[in-house]
């Protein structure tokens, strides 16, 4: 008599299991597919030149040897393009914050003439795609003579209608009790915008701030444009020509890769908490 | 401290809508006026237009002799209390109270000796440290008020401060705004839609309604002598019962309701302003004010109905007692008895002086 009951109870453990098992099962499998080239790209990275071409490929390095980085650094000026994507990405990320910031609070907050009327305008520039700018916006900053400048590669991103629409829908949250309770405890506008709205839009800020380092840091198209200098490329228009040179030095351009990733990975993973907590308040507040 | 002086203040949107008809009025110095009246009455517009967060259309507003029409929030020494606290989410108890102080450029000493005394007299000692969401709502109004409190205003503004507490907290922090006025003799003008707010904290009561005011006077003269029909109706709960009808002076004075008569004293439809009445005129009379006739006084009663019983709800130290007369329900509150079945016939005696006439077209009082 226990022992069918017991049975049917160790079916329905398993029947009530079961779907939490499936999704994590699809959780794992969806982290492997996307981890597995990440670590690959490093491992290949550590082989001794050559060795990422045998087959079948292997999975580990043979022989662990630091040389392609040593080489990135010390003769293909890789320092270099870091550093010109350090200063480029975070400039535009301050700026970004900056204007955008600004912008979506005033949009969403601050009563002025015409307001809907922009905002409605902005929204409409968000169908016109990017690539159709392109040469008009190349075209104004040669005017402007930012062409080969690292002002050149970071103006265009300092505003997007995106960033300011983000930052607008997490405003609009902002109760005006909130405002007016700062008005009458003597702030002036200035003062509320540092004091009150920017601790209270922090979450949305620092999503922001890490959409736009990363779509800076990994931009190809634009810098390719804009920075003809070769001292004045950012690391993937410097890893692209890189491997044009090095076309079978599978090796060294992974090495390159990994200097690449590396930094925005490790940003990404320092600010995620705050990232989801962005995320979801924007999803959820609408 | 000082008084506050509105002359015809006027709020018109750029739509055309008007928010606040010339509102005229004075808080006398050091005394507590409770503005109140239903949503959208145009309470909470008057308030932020003191307070500086909303343009004045027209009219003069003064603090004290000084005109701020065009002064900035800031620049017009009032402190506020909202509805929603209004806390600075990232700030500590401490940092909420001492912000205003601090843009004043009040020296750190200073800011600390009134943080703490406001504290102190809140009670907010033990919560300093804490971020209001670490705070119960009843702690969360006790730090807004603090934050009023800490800067030592000319004028406080308190805005629905306890519409978003539960019964009970409301209760005692209504008693405690009672008691801060009272040993502060601060400025204060309380917003509400509350009217047992307004009757118990309010030394005066502004009523308003669809942004003109309708009365302005003390709690218990407003209940006695209503100026007209909206305040007889707005304070009192359960609210007043009206009679509407025509008023006859023969076979006797009466008020001729729908299949029923409302005995009134002759002396009192003589009065030429209800004897020069043409249309219908509406009688008011408290629920209080209605009484289970005693058995003796059956047929005899000269002020007397008969209604039929409709529904009793006792609520411990009294009876509310609903009757149908006239064509509509009535509610009496009498002291705990026995009292016939709903369905059941029910003779009901009122006092004359009691009665209170209206112009059922414009709602004006008579008398």
């Amino acid at each position: 008599m226990s022992a069918p009951a017991s049975i049917d109870g160790w079916a329905r453990g398993i029947a009530r299991r079961a779907p939490g098992w499936l999704v994590n099962g699809a959780l794992w499998l969806g982290a492997a597919l996307t981890l597995f080239p990440l670590l690959w790209m490093l491992s290949v990275s550590l082989m001794p030149t050559a060795a990422a071409s045998n087959y079948p490929p292997p999975i580990l390095p043979a022989r662990i040897t630091l040389g392609h980085y040593r080489e990135l650094f010390a003769t293909q000026h890789l320092g270099r393009y870091f550093l010109n994507s350090l200063i480029v990405a975070s400039s535009a990320t301050l700026l970004a914050l900056v204007f955008n910031g600004m912008a979506g609070y005033a949009f969403a907050k601050l009563r002025f003439r015409g307001r809907e009327g922009i905002y409605r305008l902005l929204l409409a520039g968000l169908l016109v795609p990017a690539q159709v700018t392109m040469i008009p916006l190349f075209g104004l900053l040669k005017f402007m003579g930012l062409v080969n400048s690292y002002a050149g590669a970071i103006v265009p991103g300092v505003a997007s209608i995106f960033g300011i629409f983000l930052v607008r829908q997490y405003a609009l949250s902002i109760p005006d009790e909130l405002l007016d309770a700062a008005r009458l405890d003597g702030a002036g506008e200035w003062r509320i915008f540092r004091s009150v709205v920017v601790p209270v839009l922090a979450p949305i800020l620092v999503t922001l701030g890490i959409f736009v380092f990363l779509a800076t840091w990994n931009d190809f198209m634009w810098p390719l444009i804009v920075l003809s200098d070769r001292d004045m490329q950012t690391l993937p228009v410097a890893l692209a020509s890189l491997s044009r040179e090095h076309v079978q030095d599978s090796e060294l351009m992974m090495a390159g890769a990994t200097v690449t990733v590396l930094p925005v990975l490790l940003l990404f993973l320092a600010l995620q908490r705050f990232y989801l907590r962005g995320i979801m308040a924007g999803s959820v507040k609408g | 401290m000082a008084a506050v002086r509105l002359h015809q203040v006027r709020k018109v949107y750029d739509d055309g809508q008007a928010a606040v008809a010339g509102a005229s009025f004075q808080i006398g110095d050091g005394e507590l006026v409770a503005l109140v009246g239903p949503s959208g009455c145009g309470k909470s517009t008057l308030l932020r237009m003191i307070a500086g967060l909303e343009s004045i259309t027209s009219g003069t507003l003064h603090i004290g002799d000084r005109l701020v029409n065009d002064v900035a929030p800031r620049d017009r020494d009032v402190a506020m209390v909202f509805q929603s606290y209004a806390l600075y989410p990232h700030m500590s108890v401490r940092e909420n109270l001492a912000f205003g102080l601090r843009l004043r450029g009040t020296d750190a000493a200073s800011i600390d000796a009134q943080v703490r005394a406001a504290a102190a007299t809140l009670e907010l000692d033990e919560l300093l440290e804490r971020k209001p969401r670490a705070l119960s709502g009843g702690q969360r109004q006790r730090v807004a008020l603090g934050r009023a409190l800490v800067r030592n205003p000319q004028v406080f503004l308190l805005d629905e401060p306890l519409s978003n507490l539960d019964a009970k907290l409301r209760l005692s922090m209504r008693a405690e705004i009672g008691r801060l006025h009272r040993r502060l003799r601060a400025t204060m003008l309380y917003v509400t839609h509350d009217q047992i707010e307004a009757m118990t904290l309010g030394e005066r009561i502004v009523v308003l309604n669809a942004g003109e005011i309708q009365q302005i006077d003390t709690p218990m003269n407003l209940y006695s002598e209503p100026a007209n029909l909206f305040v007889a109706g707005f304070l009192g709960s359960p609210a007043m019962n009206f009679f509407r009808g025509r008023l006859t002076a023969a076979p006797r004075a009466q008020l001729q309701c729908e299949g029923a008569a409302l005995p009134l004293p002759a002396a009192h439809i003589a009065v030429p302003a209800l004897a020069s009445v043409a249309g219908e005129v509406i009688v008011g009379l408290r629920p209080e004010d209605l009484a289970v006739a005693p058995p003796g006084t059956a047929g005899s009663g000269e002020f007397t109905i008969d209604a039929t019983v409709e529904s009793i709800e006792p609520v411990g130290n009294e009876i509310f007692l609903g009757v149908q007369f006239g064509g509509a329900a009535r509610i009496c509150r009498v002291p705990p008895q026995s009292l016939p079945e709903p369905g059941r016939p029910v003779r009901l005696c009122f006092t004359p002086g009691k009665l209170r006439y209206f112009d059922a077209a414009s709602g004006v009082r008579l008398r």
